[in-house]
């Protein structure tokens, strides 16, 4: 049941007394890198003030931002002949930031993957497939040496072209599948398409989702068309890539592994921690890595700790399913809406298919936001469409305060998603 | 007593009608009467051709959202005056029309049309004579 029971049962207590030895040796460690010494300087803090859990807080958060600035090797608390693999990020917002990882931290993050596989049933002898992108993008080689460190015969897939991914399915067997969300539902039109049926003609039967938010109905679904058991996986490039957190077989919230990471959930507008159990954003700080230690990262992912013991036995805390990113926010007439709070109704109706898409435009100052959501089946009923229109108006304006301009589509003519799903279009002018 | 409609399900955008129109022509689908309404929300594209259900074939085929419904159709004589005949025996028996659109054919006046409720429409056609058409008539007059 566990691959690793000597830390996965810790007690609190001792998980506690864990992240405390490992914060120290971490701050210890993080003077040898110039960004943390500086830090620590200018903000007039020695290692020595840091003697209990609660002195973290005294240590000022890291950013992104912090990453872009010191980019590429200014946060290595190694020499650089002791890192073995980088990673990077794709940089669209501009510079890109970087991950260093000695042999050490791969060892680690092997077997922090290996861990999370094992929790959910993976066994040698099962056949995992991964869909990730390969390369720079941790989920590929992440997956990759965690499946196999558990002895599965691990298929680098990569993302895209479909056709020959559900071949890889069909042909060799596969039992384990990591997708992300949205490409799991493309997954299922294509077979259909190619007229497999996964439960007659394939052996899957464990889905690993992650990646991109999603809601619980969104999993049913994806579980129920592919004949699996899905389980969600968290995970970010700063923090290794996935490993981070995972779900146990109670499929309620993610375990996240505090012999990894210390937990903070804050306020993302005043920073201060959120009351346990409330949503906020998630800080997180590595206690386990030699090359690149991260002190109070703010992640921008919005989560909150699920309060009380989970039945399987693991006392590391549980993570909710993300609500978001802090970024994703959309401030709407002063309201704060996040997109996942649509996607949670526009997947209650069994009409509506799972692509749906939110644009924001503002005519006359006024803001306005239009969700188009594809419908499954159509029918010539044009009293029968209103109704829908205006039920889903109704759940949408009780959920997100403001009424949303709902515009069913044809299925297919929203643009599929085959990579992270972009669900929101902000085309609003700013007019001053 | 009835014939088949293949209504579309289009989207509000350039060069949706015409790709709906270029996969029935190479299929050689002959349309009768089509009828599209400029709502903002959806459109729906009707159509009275040869061979429906092959033509909501060939569209669910190329992924394009349509259904296959029945309606009405009636004949008329080319005169004024014989629509609202034709329709008083409706309202008087309080039928409700949902949507209707006619079209002149073989030189006869033709309204195509959808009601509240069928099984009264039908008693009223054959009550009142009206002339309905069947599938296969319809496609040898035009």
């Amino acid at each position: 049941m566990y691959l690793h029971p000597e830390v996965e049962t810790l007690s609190r207590p001792d998980i506690e007394k864990l992240q405390l030895k490992r914060l120290k040796a971490t701050i210890d460690r993080c003077m040898h890198s110039p960004f943390y010494k500086e830090h620590f300087q200018q903000c007039g803090i020695k290692p020595e003030d840091i003697q209990s859990l609660e002195d973290l807080q005294k240590i000022p958060f890291t950013t992104k931002q912090d990453l872009r600035d010191h980019y590429p090797f200014g946060l290595s608390a190694v020499p650089l002949e002791e890192v073995v693999r980088l990673h990077s990020s794709s940089g669209t917002t501009g510079t890109p930031t970087v991950i260093l990882h000695t042999q050490h931290d791969l060892e680690e993050w092997a077997n922090a993957v290996a861990r999370c596989l094992y929790m959910v049933g993976l066994r040698k002898g099962d056949i995992f497939q991964n869909s990730s992108g390969y390369g720079m993008f941790t989920g590929g080689l992440g997956f990759q040496y965690g499946a196999e460190r558990l002895g599965m015969l691990t298929v680098p897939a990569a993302a895209g072209n479909t056709k020959r991914q559900i071949k890889f399915i069909t042909d060799f067997g596969t039992t384990a599948l990591h997708a992300i969300p949205s490409y799991a539902g493309r997954l299922y039109e294509v077979m259909e398409e190619m007229h497999i049926d996964p439960r007659r003609d394939t052996h899957l039967k464990t889905l690993i989702i992650g990646a991109e938010p999603h809601s619980d109905e969104q999993r049913r679904r994806i579980e129920q068309m592919l004949g699996v058991k899905a389980y969600n996986s968290f995970g970010m490039s700063e923090m290794c890539g996935p490993g981070v957190a995972f779900e146990c077989m109670e499929q309620n919230g993610l375990h996240i592994w505090e012999d990894y990471y210390i937990v903070e959930i804050v306020d993302p507008v005043t920073l201060e921690p959120v009351p346990e159990g409330e949503v906020g954003e998630l800080v997180l700080t590595t206690i386990n890595r030699e090359a690149m230690p991260l002190l109070r990262y703010r992640t921008r992912d919005l989560t909150r700790i699920l309060p009380g013991d989970c039945p399987c036995g693991r006392h590391h805390k549980r993570l909710d399913r993300m609500k978001g990113r802090s970024d994703d926010m959309m401030i709407l007439k002063g309201v704060n809406i996040f997109p996942i709070q649509i996607e949670n109704i526009l997947l209650q109706f069994k009409e509506l298919g799972n692509e749906y898409l939110i644009t924001l435009t503002n005519l006359d100052a006024n803001d306005e936001m239009t969700v188009e959501v594809e419908l499954n089946d159509f029918t010539d009923d044009y009293g029968f469409l209103q109704n829908l229109t205006k039920e889903i108006t109704r759940q949408l304006k009780d959920e997100i305060l403001i009424t949303p301009r709902v515009k069913l589509v044809p299925k297919g003519s929203l643009p599929v998603q085959e990579g992270k799903a972009v669900r929101v279009k902000d085309l609003r002018k700013t007019l001053i | 007593m009835t014939i088949h409609q293949l209504s579309v399900f289009v989207e509000n955008k350039s060069g949706t009608l015409l790709q709906v129109l270029e996969l029935l022509k190479e299929a050689h689908i002959q349309l009768i009467a089509s009828t599209i309404s400029d709502t903002v929300e959806y459109g729906i594209y009707r159509i009275i051709c040869s061979e429906p259900l092959r033509a909501y074939e060939v569209l669910k085929d190329a992924g394009i959202s349509a259904n296959v419904s029945e309606v009405f159709a009636i004949s008329l004589d080319n005169e004024p005056g014989r629509a609202a005949d034709a329709i008083r025996s409706f309202s008087e028996t309080g039928i409700g029309i949902s949507y209707l659109y006619s079209f002149l054919l073989g030189g006869k006046g033709i309204l195509v049309f959808r009601t509240d409720n069928t099984e009264k429409t039908r008693e009223v056609i054959l009550e009142k004579r009206l002339q309905y058409i069947e599938e296969e008539n319809l496609v040898k007059m035009a």
